[in-house]
């Protein structure tokens, strides 16, 4: 994360590792604190339950944040564009079925409502691509004024208020095996992320475009398709969390998620992703993914058990931009202590 | 004449005067007295906002907390005035805000510049930080019983102009904003330092290289931002005669489009004052008046999104077209 001395060009793959190793301490260890401080309300079956049905809405928009920072950039539209496929399952739904609409069975609506949702997050996905790769318009611009537009376009088609349906639910809080299917979506994401990233060229080449893009563009990697796709993807994930929004809430916002692009973003810097592109993990990404779950969930309890106020609620605003920041200062001095290290390695040798 | 047309301020003037007259056709009462002193008097808060900006996005970076540290300046200044100094004039409400505002924006500086991180990424966390402090902290009920000094500044008028009816008042903060946008104009053209701001968006390597300070310049930069954005905050309570700790903080995107008209890229080195002030004027009659012509402010939020996007993929496109054409000569 040094910007003068690179870890990318160092050939040791410590920090892979280091990083997994270190990550999975962080979240055990909170995961033990709170149930030892709160035994009675953090440790039980309900609590694991409720967490077990809320990470995976902020935890899938984390792979667009992933793999968008890989390639060096970000996707700041993703909660918009989340929301607006949101809007359009839910319009899909309420206007096919039932008795005001056009009376179509369910069966058949719910696959197309999903279609559509993942539809559109696809077109949002596209656009940015476009204009990141085509035009050349930094990621960030970019994706500050689509997230504008399809937050827009939401509130231009809801006219402000949320689109009610429990068609569904089922999803939201029905489970298979045991396991919530919001988890079982997650999982199923992540595996395919997995493969994605360490098994195809697709995914080698999203690595080599964030680690040296001139590299990669004298080695033959078309690097104009290479982002169109990874800025697809991260809009079809965004599909993909607006079903999962609609199934867990019931009802489709415009303005829903607000946090999420904040937390997504701590996610990834927890997470061991480089913000300069080329380096992360799935594994580093998930961990990070349950230490925030842990973390959200157990600051809720302690607050309202220590400080029972309305005011109690924003101190958890306060908490991610606080640990955001810590984590990215701890990592400039890991960073720079490895460096000396490898450094003086190097002269000794 | 070619140069004078390709400029962003030339594409964003004719922009504007095409919209004011569609508009001004459609509804005349647009171009009365009283329209015309109401939108100066709505560009204010932007407008001082915006020349912060404009300075970090001429050096490179981006700052998103901006927001959040005017309404912590605004309601930390209020709250302070009502406890310690309820009928100090207005001049020390601006001071305090000043102060408060130069303080956060610094805080933002120390990650910055001290760690070397990406100013999205930092301004991102102190948003969230500042914005949780005040409302946890700090307050989160809306403070209505103003001090005298507020509600004096409220009603000010420098020019009071009778009208058919009732009567159109120029409000003295447009003089604060045509200061500060004086004061960055000759940051920007005449100092050193404007001369580092620019080197450094342009390419920070080489300002560095050059004898810029590149840690002392995104010190000012940051600090600067934050000052501007305490006065930005104190104006906008001012003006609506009431501290709320949810206002604001949601503008950022109607800054960022007035600043990208002006020219300013994020991957920096350009940017002028008078692009920005018109790119204001532009997101301000967007923002209100596009009503007048049909267009429901639900739109709005659109609008904004396709001014970011125009404000800079023109830019864009036209930095791509250089580099075909530079790469074209070099291999001919």
């Amino acid at each position: 994360m040094d910007q003068t001395v690179s870890p990318k060009s160092a050939p040791i793959r410590l920090p892979f590792d280091f990083y997994t190793l270190r990550l999975f301490g962080i979240a055990l260890a909170i995961f033990i604190g709170f149930s030892l401080l709160l035994p009675d309300k953090f440790f039980t079956v309900r609590n694991m339950q409720s967490m077990a049905v809320q990470f995976p809405e902020f935890g899938l928009l984390a792979f667009a944040i992933l793999i968008t920072m890989l390639t060096g950039g970000i996707d700041l539209s993703i909660v918009g564009a989340a929301n607006l496929s949101a809007i359009v399952a839910a319009l899909i739904l309420t206007r096919l079925t039932g008795p005001e609409g056009a009376g179509m069975p369910l069966v058949v609506v719910m696959p197309l409502s999903m279609l559509g949702a993942l539809l559109t997050g696809s077109i949002c996905g596209v656009f940015n691509g476009f204009l990141v790769s085509r035009i050349g318009i930094t990621p960030i611009l970019a994706t500050l004024g689509t997230g504008a537009i399809y937050t827009g376009l939401s509130f231009v088609i809801t006219g402000g208020p949320a689109i009610t349906t429990t068609q569904l639910a089922f999803i939201g809080n029905g489970s298979i095996l045991g396991l919530p299917i919001p988890v079982i979506v997650f999982i199923l994401v992540t595996i395919a992320f997995v493969i994605l990233l360490n098994r195809t060229v697709f995914g080698f080449n999203i690595y080599m475009l964030g680690t040296n893009p001139t590299a990669a563009l004298f080695s033959g990697i078309n690097s104009d398709s290479v982002l169109l796709r990874t800025y697809w993807l991260a809009g079809l994930i965004a599909g993909i969390a607006g079903i999962i929004f609609l199934a867990r809430t019931n009802s489709a916002k415009p303005d829903f998620g607000a946090s999420f692009i904040l937390l997504t973003v701590l996610i990834a810097i927890l997470g061991g992703v480089s913000y300069t592109g080329g380096f992360g993990t799935v594994s580093g990404l998930v961990l990070a993914v349950l230490s925030i779950q842990f973390l959200s969930t157990g600051l809720n309890m302690l607050m309202l058990e220590w400080f029972p106020s309305s005011a109690a609620i924003f101190f958890r605003q306060f908490a991610w931009g606080g640990l955001l920041l810590g984590v990215m200062v701890l990592n400039y001095y890991t960073e720079k202590r490895r460096s000396r290290q490898t450094g003086s390695r190097q002269s000794n040798e | 004449m070619k140069r004078l047309l390709r400029r962003n301020e030339t594409l964003v003037a004719v922009t504007l005067v095409g919209l004011i007259l569609i508009i001004g056709v459609n509804n005349p009462t647009f171009f009365t007295l009283g329209n015309v002193f109401t939108l100066l008097r709505t560009s204010i808060v932007t407008g001082i906002f915006a020349m912060g900006v404009l300075i970090v996005i001429i050096s490179g970076g981006i700052d998103v907390s901006f927001t959040a540290i005017g309404v912590f300046a605004l309601y930390s200044t209020v709250k302070l005035m009502l406890a310690y100094a309820p009928n100090a004039p207005i001049w020390v409400g601006f001071l305090i805000a000043a102060i408060i505002g130069l303080g956060l924006g610094l805080i933002n500086a120390f990650f910055i510049a001290r760690f070397k991180l990406p100013t999205l990424i930092v301004t991102l966390g102190t948003l969230s930080m500042f914005h949780g402090f005040l409302l946890f902290a700090i307050g989160n009920q809306i403070i209505r019983d103003v001090p005298p000094a507020l509600t004096e500044f409220a009603r000010a008028a420098v020019l009071q102009i009778p009208q058919a009816r009732g009567t159109a008042n120029l409000h003295p903060a447009v003089f604060l904003m045509v200061a500060v946008a004086i004061i960055v104009w000759l940051l920007l053209k005449y100092t050193m330092l404007g001369r580092g701001i620019y080197a450094l968006g342009g390419a920070p390597e080489a300002a560095e290289r050059a004898g810029f300070n590149v840690t002392r310049i995104q010190y000012f930069i940051y600090g600067f931002v934050g000052l501007m954005s305490g006065i930005a905050g104190m104006t906008f309570g001012s003006l609506a005669r009431q501290a709320n700790p949810q206002d604001i903080v949601g503008m950022e995107l109607n800054v960022i489009a007035a600043v990208v008209l002006g020219g300013a890229y994020l991957t920096g080195g350009r940017g002028t004052v008078i692009g920005t002030l018109l790119g204001v004027i532009l997101v301000v009659i967007a923002n209100n008046s596009l009503i007048l012509i049909g267009v429901p402010t639900v739109w709005q939020r659109v609008v904004i999104g396709v001014i970011i996007l125009i404000g800079t993929g023109i830019p864009a496109i036209q930095e791509r077209r250089a580099q075909k054409r530079s790469l074209g000569l070099a291999g001919g």
